[in-house]
């Protein structure tokens, strides 16, 4: 049953014009607001994951202020007087509305995945995307870097080791400005390798060994964050990395090479031992965290961070 | 359309149900009478969404400061492990449930469920699972810590190494409670297809009975995979094989792929009804027909296909490759569109109508508006260089519970209050009922819109301590859950107050359209007994003068003499 919609008149055309005006000019702004709600940009890819991001708000603020100022004209305007029991006019549809407003969405999301797998594409040669596959693992991508760092996820400690050079630590430190291969192996639960500054992250599978690669582009220091649920020291499962220029990285490596093996840092182990000092414990079971990496470097986890 | 036939004589045999007691105590008993369970689901799954809010706002203590500083960090995991639990498999799946139980059979003019018997054992499973569920809070080593996920290997852990452990409860719990829901889906589905009322067609049907057989065709393909992936689990963890150990040759990966087929879909078989109840209230509150029943019935129906096509979306960052994320990107993008046709509808439904703003429309209102905003961060889920800076952040939390609290809890709330004089007979307090609102909306978003900042900030979900930098969100968040667990109270309140001495309410309270209006408030046992009415219109004639059913006049005289 579809009705013909009334030629709409000069006003109102010129009240839609200005609704759409705004509502394009918030969009506009919230897409630009965007980029301050996200931690420093610290790798190559993190500028493109956020003009993804910022492009994704400016839209979602168009639909989502588009559909609630539609609900609040009608919960404003549209009520019924106070008495008045009667039925509003029985509109049952409109079947060139209904495919107005399946093609547009249709197109746009179809846009967005379009324009999410070019993101992908170009994340892909220079981050980690590329170079998973699913199952296989382990056996690296041909052609690709060999890692120069082996991340070990443990309950409950992050531990890098840097074997060309002999070094380990429970700090990661990696080069800026160029691509760095990573290794990526758990030897017990799966973790999750998430640095939010570098808007990468990657689940840390037990089984297999994960080549993940990735270009840091600001230095400073930020925060490695365990991003899969571990058990229960997980939140307390966090590293720092300082990104450095070649040849303050260079001459890190060497510094600590020369370094004697001592405790890495666990926060795990401390209060786990703190813990069984008790008499009685106000918790439920829990595992024994693994003991601390033997490091040449313990480094910080509670300086403060970029981001 | 073929018109079902539905079999007079079905009505006239007559139904055992001479020892089902009358009074109180029918609902604590073997009911078979679909109303029955329905109550009995709905005050069983109120009464764990208690226990699991209690859970909540504990958590939310915790979370207040950035220490973990109020319950020991193990205690903290068990917390928001059974948090999760309770509210999707004794809350959200059995308070549901109620509604289906109360609404098919009556909009549909069947006198009961299709298998009484079945429908019943499906309800009592429930409060069987839910003591196994609580139990794990008493034995050794405490409950399952393995979040509502419980990916192995940290879930095949074990500490204690006792055959009896929490984990182990939680897995037969979830297991029964997927026995339990395929048993009510088959039900749901037969009663449906089978026991419509003469005249009622398919495309005449109400769009509630149209999500509730959408959503429970999903729980018969999708609960088979959790429920073996489940079993596997339980093998695992007690009979020492390795499905999922790695170190025996299984792969934790493969859990992920059993869970999500199902738990993904799990969400629609949420959602679904509650847009079935947003469709059936605007078109009574804004006294106009629902806008394109059609496509709004097909749209339901596209949202099922696709459900079952997206649940890799979860694993984006597990290490799959790069085509399965960009075709399950394009599916998940794909949903948007039916789901958008059913938001337009309801707007079109909507626009130049003659609201009424009372409590169970301000609650449709109110869970539209958080529909919309979970459906932007869906988009922004859905794609994968987003996805994997937000996955297992409290972004992911913060559009989950606008999904499930703001949109389902909020849509599970209208729906009570709009149909609470149909199955009681009583008028609910508008008054209670409209701060109730107040108080749901404002903390559902002073709780849930903080954690998106945080999310995007870069913080993990499932942590008991967290950097200073995330404090401020924090605080906000935690003062919106204690809101929210205030706003429980003129709730019980008014459903208390209202049961015990509410003002009777008459037949069509509402001046609605539907075959339950036809029905005295509360309907007998066999609802319309043997005279079922024949269907000659579509639902939701407002405006258009059409009656719904032959000799219509009779049936509305009838109710006024009684």
């Amino acid at each position: 049953m579809t009705t013909a919609p009334s030629r709409p008149g000069l006003s109102v055309l010129i009240g839609l014009a200005i609704w759409g005006g705004l509502l394009l000019w918030l969009s506009l702004w919230m897409g630009r607001q965007a980029y301050r709600w996200l931690p420093v940009q610290a790798s190559s890819a993190a500028p493109l994951v956020d003009g993804l991001f910022s492009f994704e708000t400016a839209v979602a603020t168009f639909v989502f202020v588009g559909v609630v100022s539609v609900m609040a004209w009608v919960i404003l305007f549209n009520r019924a007087a106070k008495y008045d029991v009667s039925d509003a006019e029985p509109i049952e549809g409109n079947t060139r509305l209904e495919v107005i407003w399946t093609v547009i969405p249709l197109v746009l999301v179809m846009a967005i995945a379009a324009y999410t797998i070019d993101v992908n594409r170009q994340i892909g040669l220079i981050g980690p995307m590329e170079h998973l596959h699913g199952g296989a693992g382990g056996a690296g991508a041909a052609g690709s870097p060999q890692a120069e760092i082996e991340v070990i996820a443990r309950q409950w400690s992050w531990e890098f080791r840097y074997p060309a050079d002999g070094v380990s630590t429970t700090e990661l430190h990696l080069p800026m400005g160029r691509r760095v291969g990573l290794q990526l192996r758990s030897e017990d639960v799966i973790h999750g390798f998430y640095v939010p500054a570098f808007r990468l992250k990657q689940q840390v599978i037990p089984g297999r060994l994960i080549p993940f690669f990735l270009t840091p582009t600001r230095e400073g220091r930020y925060r490695l964050r365990d991003s899969e649920y571990s058990g229960t020291w997980f939140a307390a499962n966090q590293a720092d990395v300082v990104v450095q220029s070649e040849a303050d990285y260079q001459s890190w490596l060497r510094r600590a090479a020369a370094l004697p093996l001592q405790p890495g840092l666990s926060d795990a182990s401390r209060d786990y031992a703190l813990r069984q000092s008790r008499s009685r414990t106000s918790g439920y079971a829990t595992v024994a965290p693994a003991p601390p990496p033997m490091v040449n470097v313990p480094g910080s986890n509670t300086l403060p961070h970029d981001g | 359309m073929t018109i079902t036939p539905f079999d007079p004589g079905l009505s006239e045999v007559p139904q055992r149900q001479p020892e089902a007691p009358n009074g109180w105590k029918r609902y604590i008993s073997f009911n078979t009478d679909a109303k029955v369970i329905g109550i009995q689901y709905i005050a069983t799954a109120l009464l764990f969404l208690l226990v699991g809010g209690l859970l909540a706002m504990i958590m939310r203590g915790e979370l207040i400061t950035p220490a973990a500083d109020l319950v020991d960090r193990t205690v903290y995991n068990g917390l928001y492990t059974m948090h999760g639990t309770i509210m999707l498999f004794l809350f959200m799946f059995p308070v549901l449930n109620g509604l289906n139980n109360l609404l098919i059979p009556v909009m549909i003019g069947a006198p009961d469920m299709a298998f009484p018997r079945l429908n019943a054992a499906a309800f009592w499973m429930v409060p069987v699972f839910g003591v196994i569920l609580m139990a794990s809070f008493l034995v050794p080593g405490g409950p399952p810590a393995s979040g509502w996920w419980s990916y192995p290997p940290v879930s095949l852990q074990n500490p204690l190494g006792h055959l009896i452990n929490g984990e182990a409860l939680w897995i037969v719990a979830v297991a029964l409670s997927g026995v339990s829901s395929i048993m009510g889906a088959v039900n749901f589905v037969t009663t449906i297809l089978r026991m419509r009322a003469p005249g009622m067609t398919l495309m005449r049907m109400p769009i509630f009975c149209w999500t509730a057989l959408s959503a429970q065709t999903i729980q018969l393909i999708g609960l088979p995979a959790l429920t073996g992936g489940a079993v596997m689990l339980l093998f695992d963890l007690v009979a020492g094989t390795s499905f999922y150990r790695p170190e025996g040759g299984g792969d934790p990966v493969l859990y992920q792929h059993f869970f999500w087929f199902y738990s993904h879909p799990a969400v629609y078989v949420i959602i679904l009804p509650v847009f079935g109840v947003f469709s059936e209230l605007f078109p009574v509150y804004a006294r106009k027909p629902l806008f394109g029943y059609k496509f709004v019935a097909a749209a339901s129906l596209v949202i099922v296909g696709l459900s079952l096509v997206v649940w890799v979306h979860h694993m984006f960052p597990s290490g799959v490759p790069q085509w399965m994320r960009d075709l399950f990107m394009v599916t998940t993008m794909l949903i948007a569109v039916p789901t958008g046709i059913k938001v337009f509808a309801w707007l079109g439904t909507l626009w130049g109508g003659k609201l009424r703003l009372n409590t169970p429309m301000l609650f449709a209102l109110g869970g539209l508006f958080n529909f919309v905003f979970a459906g932007v961060t869906g988009i922004m889920l859905a794609t994968v260089p987003v996805d994997i800076h937000v996955n297992n952040t409290y972004f992911v939390v913060g559009h989950f519970h606008y999904v499930i609290y703001g949109a389902a809890t909020m849509g599970v709330y209208a729906a009570i209050y709009h149909w609470f004089p149909k199955f009681t007979g009583r008028m609910y307090y508008e008054g209670l009922g409209k701060l109730h609102f107040l108080l749901t909306f404002i903390g559902t978003n002073l709780n849930f819109f903080p954690m998106h900042p945080l999310g995007l900030m870069g913080m993990p979900r499932r942590v008991s301590s967290y950097d200073p930098e995330f404090a401020f969100w924090n605080v906000i968040a935690s003062l919106g859950a204690f809101l929210l667990g205030v706003s429980i109270i003129p709730f019980l309140l008014n459903l208390v107050s209202s049961l015990v001495r509410g003002e009777r309410a008459p037949a069509n309270p509402w001046n609605a359209i539907g075959l339950e209006w036809l029905l005295p408030s509360p309907p007998p046992t066999e609802n319309f007994e043997a005279n079922v009415p024949t269907v000659i219109s579509g639902p939701y004639g407002y405006g258009t003068g059409l009656p719904l059913v032959e000799h219509q006049e009779a049936y509305e005289r009838a109710l006024q003499q009684a």
